[in-house]
Order: C-alpha cells, then sequence, then structure tokens
C-alpha cells in the first residue's frame, strides 16, 4: 500500500436541486460593454480571453454600450422584437394544442428566443443553417409563412413534410434550414461539410451549425471541430448553453473545461462567449462570426449563455430535477423584456404599442392557426395518405416498396 | 407476488441485482438523479449512491465504450440508451469492441454488459424514437438479444442478462411498459396494474437467456412473435378464431429452436410477426430455419407480417404498423393455402 486513499468517482452535481433556493452566484457576468472586440483577422492565439467571459452589449438601463453595439438599425430591432414575440406567441399556441390534442408533441423556446432570431440576420440568402430542434426563429425571421409551420406539427395534409416527421423537425431548403434529424448533434459535423463544399465550389455562401450544452459530449461534435480546423471551413459553430439537457446540468457535458466555447481551443478555433438573451450581442457576435467565415479566416465558435426557461418538451416536467424559481432566478433576465426595455430607453418603442403588438401578433399567430386546422390536425380533417409513406424513400421506388404499397390497400 | 408495469420490473430488476451484487453499475443519459426518462432507474442512485448509478453526458458511444472498459475491468454495467434509435453512435463499440472481446483475447478479457433500450413504436414517436433495431444485433456474432413482452419476463431475462457472462442487448419494447397493447390503438389499455399479466415475483429471480414461452397453445397454425406483438397477435389470433399456437421468442439470440421447430411439425403453418421492417429482419432468419427444419411438415409458405420497408413515420403511424388487420389477413391466407 502506498499513502493514497483509495480512488474514488468523481459525478458533478448542479449547486441546487427541488427545494433548494435557485443560485446562479458562480455564474460570472461581466458588465455589458466589458469584453474587448477583436478585428476578425486577429491571429485565434491572442483572443483566447473570448471563451471565458460573457460579450454584452445591453446594460441595466436598456442602454446598448461598448465595441459589439450598434450592428443593427432602429428598424431592424424593432423588427427582431416583432419576430421574438411571434415565436414565443406561435409556442404558447402550440404548447396548447399538443395539450388539446391536436399533435402528439412540442418543444418550445421560451427564454431563447432571441439566439434564432438574431442570429439569423447575419445570414444571407444561400447561407444554410444546420439547426436543431430549438431554433424555430431561424424560420421566423428568415419570414416562412406560420401557417406552414402549423401545417408541420400538425401532419396535416398541407405538411411540406407529408406527415412523415415528428413535429417541429421542420425542413426548408429554400429558407437555409437543414432538415432537423431528431438525433443528437449529427448536424454539427453536417454543417462543416456543407462549408466545406462551398469553399470547394470557390461559392459564398457560409454554414452554421446548431448543437446544445448537452449534445457537445457527442462524438459528432469534436468531428465537426477536428474537420472545420482542418480545412478552415466557413462555418459559424453555434453552442446554445441553455443549462439543461433535459435532467442533466450542463456540469455533465462541461466537466473540467472552463467553458463549452473554450473547447475550440484545443483546435486553434477562436471562440467567443455571449449573453444568449441580448438580441444585440447574439447579432452582433454571429455578424462577427459569419465575417470571418465569409472571409475565409475559417470557422468560430459561439457558445449563447441563456436558459431553457420551459421543459425540454411536452413531455417533460422541469420541476423534478430543478427548483421551480429557478428560470426566475435566472441572471440574464428575459430577451424580450430587455429588447424592449432598449426601444423605450431609446424612444424608439412605447408600453402602448408594445401591448398593440402583443395583440398584433397573437391575432395573426391565431389566423395561421385557423388556416391550418382548417386543413387538418394530427387526428382530424384532411391528413396526408398513407400511400405518401411509401414514398422518398428511395428517387426511384424499388419493386419490393411497389408490392408493399400495394399489400397495404393503396 | 406483486403488481408491477413493465418499468417498475425493470425497476426492481436492477435494485435487485445492484443490492446483491456490488459490482453492477447503472448509468446512462438522466439516469442519475432524475431515474431515466421513462423512470426505470427511479430511486437507485438515492439507494446505491452516485458511484454506481450516475448521469453521463450525452454521448452513446461513450456510454457504452465506458461499459466495454469496466466489464473489462470487472464490473458488471447495466447502461441505458435512452431510445433504441440513438444507439447507432455506440454500434461500432458494441460491434467491433464488446461483441468480440472475449473471442480476440482468446478469453483474456471479457465483456459481461448490458445495453438496455426502449425500443418499437405505437407512441407517435416519429423515426426517431419508434425503431425496432434487433436485426442489427442479431446479426453480430458475440452479441445476445433479448426482448420482454411482459413485466415478469422483463425482470426475469434482466437479471439473467445482468448475470451473462457476454454483452446482452435489452429492448424493452416501450408501447407495452405500461399496459399490454392489442394493435387496436383507438381503444383504451389496461394497465398492467389491472392485468393479469401485471404479476410479478417479488424476490429475486431469473429467466434463462434463451427459452421460449408458449403463450397460447393450439393446433392449426403457429405465430412468431416477440415483444409487443406478442399481444397484438394474440389478440388478433382470437378475432381470426384460429386455434393458433403463439410463440414469445423472448430472446432472440440464442434463439429456443427446439421449441419453434416442435411446434410448426405440429401446425404445419406458421406466421412470423415483428414491427421491425421486413427486408433482413429477424423474420428472415426465423423462415429460413423454419423451412430447413419443418420442410416436410408444412402445408403452407411460411409469412411474415412486418413494418413496411420504410422508415417509421410520424402521422401514418397506424398504417404503418403491423397490426390485427394484417396479422388476420396473414393468418387467414396461410390457412387457406393448400398444398
Amino acid at each position: 500500500m502506498d499513502e493514497h486513499a483509495p480512488l474514488s468517482l468523481t459525478v458533478p452535481e448542479p449547486e441546487v436541486r427541488p427545494g433548494g433556493e435557485p443560485d446562479f452566484s458562480s455564474v460570472k457576468i461581466p458588465r455589458a460593454g466589458a469584453i474587448r472586440r477583436p478585428e476578425v483577422d486577429e491571429d485565434p492565439e491572442n483572443m483566447r480571453d473570448l471563451a471565458f467571459g460573457i460579450i454584452r452589449v445591453l446594460n441595466r438601463d436598456g442602454e446598448a454600450v461598448g465595441p459589439w453595439a450598434g450592428t443593427l438599425s432602429d428598424d431592424e430591432l424593432r423588427q427582431g422584437l416583432e419576430h421574438m414575440m411571434t415565436l414565443r406567441t406561435y409556442d404558447a399556441r402550440m404548447m396548447n394544442a399538443q395539450r388539446q390534442g391536436k399533435t402528439s408533441f412540442y418543444m418550445q423556446h421560451l427564454g431563447e428566443e432571441a439566439v434564432s432570431c438574431a442570429f439569423q440576420r447575419v445570414l444571407r440568402p444561400g447561407d444554410m443553417n444546420f439547426p436543431t430542434y430549438r431554433q424555430a426563429g431561424l424560420l421566423i425571421a428568415s419570414d416562412y409563412p406560420l401557417t406552414t409551420m402549423m401545417n408541420q406539427v400538425y401532419s396535416n395534409e398541407a405538411d411540406p413534410l407529408r406527415g412523415r416527421q415528428l413535429p417541429i423537425m421542420y425542413s426548408s431548403k429554400e429558407h437555409g434550414f437543414f432538415s432537423i434529424s431528431g438525433n443528437l448533434a449529427t448536424q454539427f459535423i453536417q454543417a462543416v461539410g456543407w462549408a466545406m463544399a462551398s469553399a470547394i465550389s470557390h461559392d459564398d455562401k457560409i454554414a452554421a451549425a446548431w448543437i446544445g450544452d448537452g449534445s457537445t459530449a457527442e462524438s459528432d461534435f469534436h468531428a465537426a471541430l477536428v474537420f472545420a480546423s482542418t480545412y478552415k471551413a466557413p462555418v459559424v459553430l453555434n453552442i446554445v448553453n441553455n443549462q439543461w439537457a433535459i435532467s442533466t446540468f450542463q456540469g455533465i457535458a462541461r466537466g473540467g473545461s472552463g467553458t463549452f466555447a473554450a473547447r475550440g481551443h484545443g483546435f486553434g478555433i477562436p471562440a467567443l462567449r455571449v449573453d444568449g438573451n441580448d438580441f444585440l450581442a447574439v447579432h452582433a457576435a454571429g455578424k462577427w462570426a459569419a465575417e470571418r467565415a465569409r472571409r475565409n479566416l475559417g470557422p468560430t465558435i459561439v457558445e449563447y449563455v441563456t436558459y431553457r426557461a420551459g421543459g425540454h418538451s411536452t413531455s417533460d416536467d422541469p420541476s423534478a430535477y430543478r427548483p421551480k424559481q429557478e428560470s426566475d432566478a435566472w441572471p440574464l433576465g428575459d430577451p424580450v423584456l430587455r429588447l424592449k426595455a432598449h426601444l423605450i430607453a431609446r424612444g424608439l418603442w412605447s408600453e402602448e404599442r408594445h401591448t398593440q403588438l402583443e395583440a398584433e401578433v397573437l391575432d395573426r399567430v391565431i389566423a395561421s392557426q385557423k388556416e391550418a386546422e382548417a386543413i387538418g390536425t394530427l387526428h382530424t380533417g384532411r391528413r396526408p395518405s398513407a400511400r405518401d409513406m411509401f414514398e422518398d424513400v428511395y428517387a426511384e421506388m424499388p419493386p419490393h416498396l411497389v408490392a408493399q404499397r400495394h399489400q397495404a390497400g393503396y | 407476488m406483486a403488481h408491477m408495469t413493465m418499468i417498475e420490473a425493470i425497476q426492481n430488476a436492477l435494485d435487485i441485482s445492484m443490492g446483491r451484487d456490488e459490482k453492477v453499475v447503472v448509468f446512462g443519459e438522466d439516469v442519475g438523479y432524475f431515474g431515466g426518462v421513462f423512470r426505470c432507474t427511479a430511486g437507485l442512485q438515492k439507494k446505491y449512491g452516485k458511484s454506481r448509478c450516475f448521469d453521463t453526458p450525452i454521448s452513446e458511444l461513450g456510454i457504452v465504450g465506458a461499459a466495454v472498459g469496466m466489464a473489462a475491468y470487472g464490473l458488471k454495467p447495466c447502461v441505458e440508451i435512452q431510445f433504441a434509435d440513438y444507439v447507432y453512435p455506440a454500434y461500432d463499440q458494441i460491434v467491433s469492441e464488446a461483441a468480440r472481446l472475449r473471442y480476440r483475447s482468446a478469453g483474456g478479457f471479457t465483456c459481461p454488459l448490458v445495453v438496455r433500450m426502449p425500443a418499437g413504436g405505437g407512441i407517435y414517436g416519429g423515426q426517431t424514437h419508434s425503431q425496432s433495431p434487433e436485426a442489427l444485433f442479431t446479426h453480430v456474432a458475440g452479441l445476445k438479444t433479448v426482448v420482454p413482452s411482459t413485466p415478469s419476463d422483463a425482470k426475469g431475462l434482466l437479471t439473467a442478462a445482468i448475470e451473462d457472462p457476454d454483452p446482452v442487448i435489452f429492448l424493452e419494447p416501450k408501447r407495452i411498459y405500461n399496459g399490454p397493447f392489442d394493435g387496436h390503438h383507438d381503444r383504451p389499455i389496461v394497465p398492467w396494474k389491472k392485468h393479469q399479466g401485471g404479476q410479478v415475483e417479488e424476490g429475486y429471480y431469473k429467466i434463462p437467456l434463451g427459452q421460449a414461452a408458449i403463450r397460447r397453445p393450439g393446433k392449426a397454425l403457429t405465430v412468431l412473435a416477440y415483444g409487443t406483438m406478442v399481444h397484438v397477435a394474440l389478440a388478433a389470433v382470437e378475432e381470426a378464431g384460429v386455434d393458433a399456437e403463439v410463440i414469445d421468442l423472448r430472446t432472440l439470440m440464442p434463439l429456443d429452436a427446439k421449441t419453434i421447430m416442435q411446434s410448426v411439425k405440429k401446425t404445419g403453418r406458421c406466421v412470423i410477426v415483428h414491427e421491425a421492417t421486413q427486408t433482413s429482419g429477424f423474420g428472415a432468419e426465423l423462415a429460413a430455419q423454419v423451412q430447413a427444419e419443418c420442410f416436410y411438415h408444412l402445408e403452407a409458405p411460411v409469412t411474415r407480417v412486418a413494418g413496411w420497408d420504410t422508415p417509421y413515420p410520424h402521422s401514418q403511424e397506424w398504417d404503418y404498423f403491423p397490426g390485427p388487420a394484417r396479422i388476420i389477413r396473414a393468418i387467414t391466407g396461410v390457412m387457406e393455402s393448400v398444398q
């Protein structure tokens, strides 16, 4: 025997569990405007500090401050607010529709609306997102029709995916939204491949990869980093750190590394860490990363620090694994309220206009919902034919599938 | 005897195994504090501590690869993959490593691990929460593959799987976690708690791997099924009014060929039912073995009823699922067939 105690296994634990007082004192939040903004072509070796701070633009008074401010016009900001409000309202209606049995499943974005709604503004037509299941703001901010989204959620006859996919697993090539898999992390390396193809083809398009904090544990994430690093792929590698992977807190996936963003350093990939509830900061960081990609400077990791205020999905009850009030204690606030406060502080917005817009958005979402429900929902109205089930397995239906389709009566 | 759901029976098997043998460790995504998204590991972390039941990062490759290492050390890992549809990142670790460790080291290293995963459809889970990948495992030399159809079997078979010296793939039909399912999705289900089949012995017991169970004796034809489809087949047989013998395979590898062949030699007719896609499905193996062993006893071609050869669709779930109507049609066809 030597002098050491026997070994023991380390299993990280969140600071608080149900019944405890929410505590985010360990989340170190720099003041708005405090993080420097390097030139996009600065040597990644010299900007490792950016993976450990949090880039923030909006301060407590709703002012936009510091070197990352000023990337959006007044109109763009107002439109951004509207997109976030639309997403939130859409989510609320669809959550309710699921509870009413109009669809089988839903996943909402509550608290994370800024990430996808702001990021979409840095992309151009032809660029491609490889999203996870919590980035529908990319579609809303690219004016994808709400009714079409609902048709997909309802699996009705007008569902562009013909009822085959789980609700919210949207797909639209025209809107730069790659088909959502449902399996985690698989799309992260695919985005790198898409970006490599753009480079091989001497194109000017870039890709945006998306992943959650939990899924960075999948090998696909690490494969994506090594390929992106080796080939300097024109891709923005987005990590949405919403603190929870179903019941598992982010420390299980992060392990001993300081931040998710810092994972990029071993690959020589520059990494930003951003306040995901600050619409302006998300946009500024995304724009910076997209510019690096467009200038052929290679990939950038962007970690959005946010909080999943709702359940993982309609099948999840977060009160079983985290304090009920934890969401209220989240120190980065609510993205909608923060942008609203900013616009009001600048005299571009008012409580009255906000209330009016809320009503308009609700009307619009309800009108879309009525339109979609007039076509059908999962169990009622006009639905895709069982015949559709046999299409698109291959470009050309092989004889055995033709035979099976006949057997099925179609 | 107690009444248990299949979930409770699985939890109970894990609990008893962990209590009997401190080498048994349980881990996977959400299995620790939360007790699993289906609650199969509820309470185990609290009872046995974080070193023996813990949450993992979301890496199926990591879960199974780590389990291989632990098994090689001498522990008995029983890991959970949250849905069978998510097992593919771990496939290399299962196929190239776990399955062959004993063979390639001439017994120097072994891999007594269990990979549990909910499988099958019928829950509107779409293509990523509905698959039945059993044939991908039965095709691999070195693996054992188990699919229980009752709470009592789930407990006994899981206990046997944990004690088995080789890697076992344990597929749990999630549609019957809470109650048997006769294939009529529009009818209310009877929960296991109120069902005769929900009776489970409370203490330690195991059901040896490789033994089928005759769920309904009969003379007119043999129906081979496993998992959810055992219940669907039993209902279909009653509706068809045929004196069929329904065999629940329980373990696909090793296969209880003796029970199957005795039955088919007696009845002369065989219908095979599974939810997985038909082509190269486990039914193909069964059909091949039955025709080889029972050729001179067969009165009709061996017939398969299986999922269509498409990905598992969301809204067309009940058009995809090989329900009672299709099974009855197959039974009728086989019964009318005259050699």
